[in-house]
């Protein structure tokens, strides 16, 4: 096993620089250790001003998603022994403004996740004298897969769709509208269809499905998006052929 | 423009978020201010993995919850706390059912609940191996729906500004763009969790830095209990990740370098090959963790680069069961562990993961000083006594958030306004933190101190404490005080400047730690997670009671008692294992268990 | 009270990075996605071939002549194999992503993905059988 690795960190220090440049660290890195813990080491050890965001240490909180040798990675999850001799080059997620050296500007996000209403929609509440809403196993597995999202951003940092059009509601905004439309404990799904069917809602993806396949948490939202437009060209077709009705 | 909100809310986790929902859901017209360092569903919240208790099952009773809870706690909890909590904790969990959380369902769609530890019956609600993950995220994405909360985002919040004797909101630096500004409230929640970061091996988040207990510490709010620190006997070394209960209660073993199941030992009960309740595997954690420095004294735990450890065995369980039940556990350890626990053992060792203590509330969460709250691991109500069962505390997060979000919408709506001195106090800060702060060009590494101070947590107040230990601990928190007014800061950024931050929470878990080895010294007994070797008896006599611990500027802090309340449950020697009454043959068989309760 | 600092919300800027124009070169499965988009013209191209065909067929015997020496021609074979292709790619890539689309339960149980992929191509063989069957029929 080898003792160390060379890490090549991007810093951006926006009150001295217009653009990102890269400083270069040896680090250890014995096996448990992640390329997180790697900037960690950087950051206690070599130069106390780098600047990123973790939490958790444990694929959960979503928040050390980072450009890893040009991959979306969830920084707490991928060991650093992956890359074998090295360098590892470690860059903030593509296609959102960088505020700081890692450090991504996410609100756009935060804006389009409250326009999809997130949250469980119903005509009349159910009284909690009255229990649970019953919802078997079955029912629960139809948005489970949606569900696991911790909005890491990383989908978004891998679709060019969002990095061309920065309009686009994107892979995990739309993958928490089916998490929801697909609950059934959930009557919203009409009002979402508004956001869903506009021209940046669903219909702005066309199909790279890379959002699936650099999703941590196997989310699907590639598959998400595609159910959406089969429901949504269905109830179109709907509202074509029986304007007023069903 | 200063920004100004009936109620502020410090921290965005499971506690300040459901108080955010009670102030809107009880008077909308109020305005909420959700004030976060982290964005709200980073929150430490999200970690939770084993489950939420109340009471649903046709054969339970909420006597049984608040007895299991009281007897748990070593009847340091205030009874009729524990008497609201375990009446609401059930409501609590359905309202979150009804805002979307996927709670695991049995077979014809009722919830389904397991059997956790400390438990006597089957009542923790659970989402396949993310409960505390699902319950933030739905309380976060419910939350977006209330017009009147206002978020604030990555806003590190430095201080409470009090005037005329009351809160009067606090100071925050908006990371981004390095803005310093008050904002204004007629009430303050804290809800900032826990400070398990105080200590080298813990399970807690880089985030749990005792802010919340700091900062009301230093506006003369007494912190409670402080001294009962809670460890998990099953962390993975190195990265602290916790080996959820539910790994033992699903039938993993515990066993030391021989291979041999030294609970036994303990009197924990005699080893099974199914788990029952209370005994073995399943005693409560305190235990649990006690037996491995018994082990370690001994000799008969494993050594590894990442200091001893012993094993947690689950091969037995096979590859179907562990994928069905705990697939969650796999998943961490291939990930972070390398290592599957189908064919290896799990090192483990005991870590800090929760703190018992906190801020002092009475049981509407309201602290002594008029404005301010506080819920959650932050606060201490107290229900958890002097040692938490697992599963109770996300569900105390509702009840309290509840409770102090309710209490607090009525004291604002008193509307009593902000006075101009708080600004000033804000303009103070703003130099502290631009001026003093960044300019000062120290010479001691944050790392280097924080790494000392986490040490001497481990040494002086770690599983076993004594007078000597703690007494060494508090001298050497002194000296590494002082050298904290030395700091050096490289960064002088205003953006996002991460260094700064982490200089203002070396700070805050300085004077947590201060609290928590000053109230250890102070407690002359062992009860709970304080095993103090002195002293190793439990004494009912003298410390039958709450320690509440004050800041004193000049000169060692001060330690008063606030006699535990009382209702219905006289304090009882706590027994587990054979000689638990009324333990019987318990078996948490797997058949037990729910089948189709998801994953 | 003391004076108030101005701030603004972008301080004091962001970086932002637009994409490369060939962003698409940049990864093996942008190139691949890039070539099943290409695959479109292909589609569009085999519509007006037909159309072609049909005019071709309803001008006489003549017309259709024409249009067959003309299709023989090693520029036009050269386009077809190459639709062919993009058109085999097309179909593949799209029945790979059908299984995603469509959720479909039977029983009230899901129906695994590969049944719904393997759906598709069972449909895409009956029609080719009918296709051939008419024109060996014929
Ligand atoms: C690994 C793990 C597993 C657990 N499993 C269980 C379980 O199965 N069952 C159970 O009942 N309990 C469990 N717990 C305990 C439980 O999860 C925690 O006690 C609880 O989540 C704490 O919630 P909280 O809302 O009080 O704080 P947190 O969720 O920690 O939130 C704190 C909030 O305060 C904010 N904050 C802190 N400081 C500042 C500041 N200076 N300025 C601004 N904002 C600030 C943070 O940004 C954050 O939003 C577990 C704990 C851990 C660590
Ligand atoms: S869908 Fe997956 S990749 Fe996208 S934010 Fe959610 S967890 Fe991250
Ligand atoms: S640090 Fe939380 S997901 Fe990586």
């Amino acid at each position: 096993m080898r003792d160390s690795i060379t890490l090549q960190v991007a810093r951006y220090r926006p009150e001295q620089e217009s653009e990102a440049t890269f400083d270069e660290h040896e680090v250890p890195c014995p096996k448990e250790w992640v390329v997180l813990d790697g900037l960690n080491h950087i950051k206690d050890r070599i130069d106390g001003t780098l600047s990123y965001r973790w939490s958790c240490r444990m694929g959960i909180c979503g928040s050390c998603g980072m450009t890893v040798n040009g991959e979306p990675k969830l920084t707490c999850a991928t060991f650093l022994s992956e890359y074998g001799r090295g360098p590892v080059r470690v860059e903030p997620l593509r296609n959102f403004p960088v505020i700081r050296d890692l450090i991504v500007d996410m609100g756009d996000f935060m804006r389009k996740l409250v326009r999809v209403k997130p949250w469980i929609v119903r005509q009349a509440e159910k009284p909690l004298s009255e229990g649970e809403y019953r919802q078997t196993p079955e029912e629960l597995d139809d948005y489970k897969q949606f569900s696991m999202c911790i909005t890491c951003m990383l989908c978004y940092a891998a679709c060019p769709i969002y990095g061309l059009d920065p309009k686009f509601i994107g892979p995990a905004a739309i993958a928490l509208a089916q998490r929801y439309n697909l609950d059934s404990r959930d009557e919203g799904a009409s009002e979402r269809m508004e956001v869903l069917s506009e021209h940046e809602g669903i219909w702005g993806c066309t199909f790279v499905g890379e959002c699936t396949k650099v999703c941590p948490k196997h989310v699907d939202p590639a598959g998400a998006i595609q159910r959406y437009k089969l429901t949504a060209a269905v109830e179109s077709m709907k509202s074509f052929f029986m304007p007023r009705g069903a | 423009m200063t920004p100004s909100h009936d109620v502020v809310l410090v921290g965005g986790g499971g506690a300040g978020l459901r108080a955010a929902i009670a102030i809107a859901e009880t008077n909308s017209k109020l305005s909420v201010a959700v004030v976060s360092k982290v964005y709200p569903m980073r929150s430490h919240t999200v970690s939770a993995e084993g489950g939420a208790a109340g009471v649903i099952s046709p054969d339970d009773s909420l006597d049984e919850h608040a007895y299991d809870t009281i007897s748990g706690g070593d009847w340091l909890c205030d009874q009729d706390a524990v008497e609201a909590f375990v009446k609401e904790a059930p409501q609590e969990l359905l309202r979150l059912e009804h805002w979307g959380c996927p709670w695991s369902r049995e077979t014809d769609g009722r919830i389904a609940v397991r059997p956790f530890g400390g438990m006597k019956k089957m009542r923790t609600w659970f989402a396949a191996d993310k409960t505390g993950f699902h319950m933030l995220h739905t309380l976060f994405q419910t939350s977006l729906k209330y017009a009147s909360v206002a978020r604030y985002d990555e806003w590190f919040v430095t201080r409470l500004l009090v005037d005329e004797g009351r809160v009067q909101g606090v100071v925050a630096i908006d990371l981004k763009s390095g803005r310093i500004d008050a904002i204004t409230a007629r009430a303050v929640i804290l809800c900032t969790g826990g400070c398990g970061r105080v200590f080298p091996f813990t399970t807690n988040a880089a985030i749990k830095n005792g802010d919340g207990m700091a900062l009301a510490y230093r506006a003369g709010v007494p912190l409670k209990d402080m001294e009962f620190v809670q460890y998990h006997p099953t962390g993975l070394p190195f990265t602290g990740i916790l080996i959820t209960e539910a790994a033992r209660s699903e039938g993993g073993y515990l066993v030391n370098k021989d291979g041999y199941r030294y609970l036994q030992d303990y009197a924990l009960g005699k080893p099974q090959p199914q788990p029952v309740f209370r005994t073995m595997e399943l005693g409560p954690r305190d235990r649990l963790s006690q037996a491995f420095m018994k082990e370690l004294e001994k000799g008969r735990t494993i050594d590894t680069p990442y200091g001893p450890v012993v094993h947690l065995d689950l091969r037995h369980l096979g590859q179907k069961k562990i994928s069905a039940k705990i697939p969650f556990v796999r998943e961490l350890c291939l990930k972070y562990q390398n290592l599957d626990p189908v064919k290896d053992l799990i090192p483990v060792r005991p870590v800090v993961h929760y703190m018992m203590g906190g801020v002092h509330t009475d049981i509407n969460g309201a602290t002594l000083l008029p404005g301010l709250y506080a819920a959650g691991e932050v606060a201490c109500v107290s229900i958890n006594g002097a040692n938490r069962l697992g599963s109770n505390s996300l569900p105390e997060l509702l009840v309290f958030g509840t409770r102090a979000g309710r209490t607090a919408a009525e004291y604002a709506s008193l509307g009593l306004e902000v006075t101009s001195r708080v600004l000033a106090q804000s303009d103070d800060e703003r130099r502290r933190l631009e001026g003093e702060l960044l300019n000062h060009k120290g010479r001691e590494r944050i790392a280097d101190l924080r790494d000392e101070m986490q040490k001497t947590m481990e040494e002086s107040a770690g599983i076993y404490r004594s007078g000597a230990s703690l007494a060494r601990g508090v001298e050497r928190l002194r000296g590494i005080q002082e050298r904290s007014s030395d700091i050096a800061i490289e960064d002088q950024s205003k953006t996002f400047n991460t260094e700064r931050t982490a200089a203002l929470e070396l700070s805050f878990m300085l004077d947590v730690a201060e609290a928590i080895v000053t109230s250890a010294l102070h407690r002359e007994e062992s009860r709970g997670a304080h095993q103090r070797t002195d002293f190793p008896k439990r004494d009912d006599q003298r410390f039958l009671s709450h320690s509440l611990i004050y800041r004193n500027l000049d000169g060692p802090s001060r330690v008063e008692y606030l006699p535990v309340t009382m209702t219905r449950w006289p304090p009882a020697e706590r027994v587990y294992g054979e000689a638990a009454p009324n333990e019987g043959q318990h078996h948490v068989a797997g058949s037990a268990l729910p089948s189709g309760t998801g994953v | 009270m003391g004076q108030r600092h101005a701030y603004t919300e972008y301080h004091p800027r962001w970086l932002r990075r637009p994409v490369s124009t060939y962003w698409w070169l940049q990864k093996r499965s942008y190139f691949a996605f890039i070539l099943r988009e290409a695959s479109c013209i292909f589609v569009a191209w085999f519509v007006v071939y037909l159309l072609m065909l049909v005019r071709a067929v309803s001008e006489g015997e003549m017309s259709y002549r024409q249009f067959l020496s003309w299709s023989a021609s090693p520029l036009i074979l050269l386009v077809n194999l190459v639709s062919l292709l993009f058109i085999v790619l097309h179909a593949i890539t799209f029945f790979e992503a059908a299984p995603r689309a469509m959720v479909v339960h039977v029983g009230g149980r899901r129906v695994p993905n590969g049944f719904v992929g393997a759906a598709h191509y069972l449909g895409l063989l009956a029609a080719s059988v009918i296709v051939v069957w008419i024109l060996l029929g014929a």
